[in-house]
Order: C-alpha cells, then structure tokens, then sequence
C-alpha cells in the first residue's frame, strides 16, 4: 500500500503536472508567442495571398482581344509570381529559416527572433495563400463578373465588392485551415531562437534533464490549441453558410405564395 | 428622329467561326426591338457587343454619334448608358437584394446612400420584389431574380436595356410574370432590346422585330410584316419550324 502511493505519488502525470506548475510561465508566455505568431502569419499571409493569388488568377488567361504587349506582360508577371509561390511552398520553412535569419534578418536588419519569425511564416504562408486565393477567385462563376461590369464598375471594383468576398467565403476552410497549420508549424521557427512552445519544451528539457514531462506539456497544449481553434473556425464556417432567414426558399412554398398575394 | 445607337460593319469571330458577319443595325429613342433566330445565330454576341462584353473586330458602335470602340471612350461609364438583363440573371450572389440594386448607385454613379434606397425601393416596387428587398440573393427563385435583376437594371437609369433571353433559364410559370414586367416597361416608353425565344411577346411588344441567321441580318421589319408576309425563305422556315415545335 505504501509502495504503491509512493509510486503514485512519483508517478508520471504527478511529475509531469509540478514540471508544469514550475516553469507555468514559460508555458504561458511561449503560448502567447505561438499564437500571436500564428495569426500575425495567417493575417498576413492572407493579405499577401489576396495581392499575389489576384495577380495570378487575372494574368493566368491570356484572352485572343488583348495586345500583344499585355500577352508578354501577363506572362512575366506570372512567372515571376510563379516562381515566389514554387519556392516557399517547395522548400522547408525550417530552411528559409535559417537561411533568411541568419544571411539578412539578424545581421544586416538587426530584427529580434520574434520579428524575424513572423516575417518567415507570414511570407510563407503568403505562397500557400495565394494559391488559396487564386483558386476562390476562379471558382466565382463569371456572370458575377458579366453583371457588374454590366452596370459598370472598373476592374478593380468588380474584384473588390464582388468577386473577392466571395472568393474569401469560398476558401474560408482553406484560410481557417492555414491557421491550424501555423500553430503546429510555428514550431520550427525554434532552430532561430524565437522562443515558442517548442523552444520553450527544449529550454525545459535542458534544465531538467528529462525529455518526457515537458515535450508531453506541450504536445497537450497545442493539441488544445489546435482543437479549439478549428471548432471555432467550423462555428464562423457554419453560421457563413447558414444565415438565417425568413424568406422562403422558393416561390411555390406557401409563405411565397402569401406574399406573392399581396 | 435621331438614332441612340448606330452599328456600321460590326465583325466579330470566335476562331474561324464567323458570328457576327458585316453587321448594319440602329435603335431609335422609344423602340422595342426583338431579335429572333437559332442558336448560334449571333444574337447573344450582337447585344453583348452593343455594352462591350463582347468586343468586335471591325466595324463602328455609334452611341449618340460617338465611337464607343475607339480607345479614348470610358467603357464603364457607356455601361451605365446601357442597362443589361441576362439569362442567367447574374445577381450578386454576396449581397442581398436591396444591396444588389444599390451598389451601383452608390459606387458607380456615386449617389448618396439615402437617394440609392429610395430609387432601388421605387424600382424594387415596380417590379413586386418590394418584400424581399432583405433577402439574400441566393434564396430567391429563378423568377424572382430576373425581377430583382431587372430592378437592378433599372436603377441606374440607363436609357436603353438589353435582355439576353431573361426567360430562357425560367420554369414556364414564371415567363409570364417576366415578360408582363418588361411589357409595362416598353409601355412606359424605354427603349429596349430583347434577345428572345418568346415570339408572342415579340409580335405584341416589338415595335420593330429582327430575324438573324448565320451572323447576319437577314430581315428585320414591324412584327406584323415579319411574322405574317415573311418576304425571306429562311424567315419562313424558322418561323414555321417555331410553330410546328409548339
């Protein structure tokens, strides 16, 4: 009876849980980091998606009525926003990284970590995004476009009040999903010193001499994170989706037939 | 009388494909013009030139005498000129009805908010989709929305209308509804073009009825000309392949 106490009272989930009540601030301020470094990436990364995937979806088409200066122009630009989507999205991010921060970011600019890191997850996720992005744009049916160019709105017009909301609403998932992406894969962005959860868990480790209690600490706290970040992503999803109302679907419901009376 | 829209020459191709063969055609102030004729015939592409959605090869647009397709014209504010109804009505599918008749307003025409909603109310109205100005565009039916489009049209006051079959993607017991809505519209004196399939509507509404094949014009007259003295065989035969098929 006493062994088997003792034996509890030294157990794993004990030790685990006065590691965790011991280094309770480091926990809590690479929680912060991590998150405020997902977002700030997912934010911005959605801003660069929506600038870049715009310039791909409208100089991905070559139509027979333009000039043969825009047919070049279309297809540079395209390349060049080609080649930025390839890179950051065929490299590890672990390797921009290290690459970035340690040739420009820390000795030429002087940024901290922190800056640095969410500059690298925010260019990219950029890559991710405007793939993301260029997909909703295209997927917006034409006639959308046809009507208001038909009451004449510019260019720039047609794709700010009209295709581009719909194009966020129908990537929404995708966008949301960026975000879940960013918390865990935040995590790399450790080998340039910016302390995040991972970092912290290492840091943790290294005093403590013991790699289990503190890498499981973690692994629940972005499993927490993860979960409750895509149930509140799936809740704006759901409500987008299905606004209420009480306007009859069709006109040969009988509230539509009451109205139609009037 | 002076011609709102003259067209001289108009050519259009998709490929080798001629739609729009040497085009000559004009619309005067208070005309309700019906083109008629079988898919592929070039009327689509002909009306969607006359607001540029279409752009022609060769050939001349006039607009109160002036060259809509020469580089220095502004397209968007032509469009403004031309109000346009489409097939598949094409209502904004992220705003709700009332937004939908007053974004062009407000950003295009650059009206006050207040002038917006009262104009799209008025038009809303007029049209019988005064109950549904707070319904998302999504949940209407087909009818509805070529009611709401129509209103949209309206709003930004253009001085001719173009509809691209507006019944053709209906449910038969909706048609009618469309086509007494556009029919009080050509009483009230708007000038209107009107791709349709509807030659009952083109016989009692038209004031002047154009038959198209094969990229051109191959005869255009009052309805009562066009549709009982045809003076051209393939007239004749579109005609009556129209009534056997009803």
């Amino acid at each position: 009876m006493y062994l088997l106490m003792a034996a509890e009272s030294d157990g794993f989930f004990t030790k685990t849980w006065d590691v965790f009540t011991r280094y309770q601030p480091l926990f809590l301020n690479a929680i912060q980091s991590t998150l405020l470094v997902a977002f700030v990436g997912t934010i911005a990364g959605l801003c660069i998606g929506l600038i870049i995937g715009g310039i791909r979806a409208v100089t991905s088409h070559v139509e027979q009525t333009h000039s043969p200066f825009t047919k070049v122009a279309n297809k540079v630009i395209y390349g060049i926003t080609s080649i930025y989507v390839e890179i950051f999205r065929g490299t590890p991010m672990m390797v921009q990284a290290m690459f970035l921060y340690y040739t420009f970011f820390a000795p030429l600019f002087r940024w901290t970590p922190m800056m640095s890191a969410m500059v690298i997850i925010s260019v990219n996720t950029g890559a991710y995004m405007a793939e993301i992005m260029r997909a909703g744009i295209q997927s917006v049916d034409n006639g959308q476009i046809e009507g208001a160019r038909s009451i004449g709105m510019s260019n720039i017009q047609t794709m700010r009040y009209i295709v581009l909301p719909q194009a966020i609403k129908n990537s929404f998932p995708s966008i949301g999903n960026e975000f879940v992406v960013n918390i865990k894969d935040s995590c790399v962005l450790n080998c340039i010193q910016f302390s995040e959860l991972f970092f912290i868990a290492k840091s943790v480790q290294g005093t403590i001499f013991s790699y289990a209690e503190p890498f499981f600490i973690v692994g629940c706290i972005y499993l927490l994170l993860t979960f409750v970040t895509s149930r509140i992503l799936g809740m704006i999803e759901k409500r987008m989706n299905h606004k209420r109302s009480s306007y009859p679907a069709s006109v040969t419901t009988p509230q539509a037939n009451m109205l139609n009376k009037e | 009388m002076e011609n709102i829209i003259k067209i001289n020459h108009l050519r259009k191709h998709f490929g080798n494909l001629e739609v729009l063969n040497d085009i000559e055609f004009h619309v005067d102030k208070g005309e309700v013009i019906t083109i008629i004729g079988s898919s592929g015939s070039g009327k689509s592409t002909l009306l969607r030139c006359i607001n540029l959605l279409e752009r022609p090869d060769e050939g001349e647009i006039l607009y109160h005498g002036k060259d809509i397709l020469k580089g220095t014209m502004d397209i968007n504010h032509h469009r403004t000129k031309i109000g346009m109804v489409f097939q598949s009505f094409n209502l904004f599918n992220n705003k709700n009805v009332l937004d939908n008749c007053m974004i062009g307003q407000i950003k295009v025409l650059k009206r006050s908010k207040e002038e917006a909603m009262q104009k799209a109310m008025y038009y809303l109205e007029k049209v019988g989709m005064k109950e549904f100005a707070h319904a998302g565009s999504t949940q209407l039916s087909g009818g509805q929305k070529q009611r709401v489009a129509i209103a949209r049209a309206l709003c930004m006051d253009p001085e001719v209308l173009l509809f691209d079959e507006p019944t053709s993607a209906l449910d038969p017991e909706m048609v009618g509804g469309i086509l007494d809505v556009m029919k009080q519209l050509a009483d009230e004196g708007l000038t209107m073009i009107v791709v349709t399939h509807e030659m009952q509507f083109a016989k009692e509404v038209s004031t002047r009825v154009v038959f198209m094949d094969k990229g051109v014009i191959a005869e255009e007259g009052t309805p009562k000309q066009l549709f009982e003295e045809p003076k051209e065989e393939r007239t004749r035969e579109f005609l009556g392949r129209y009534i056997s098929s009803r």
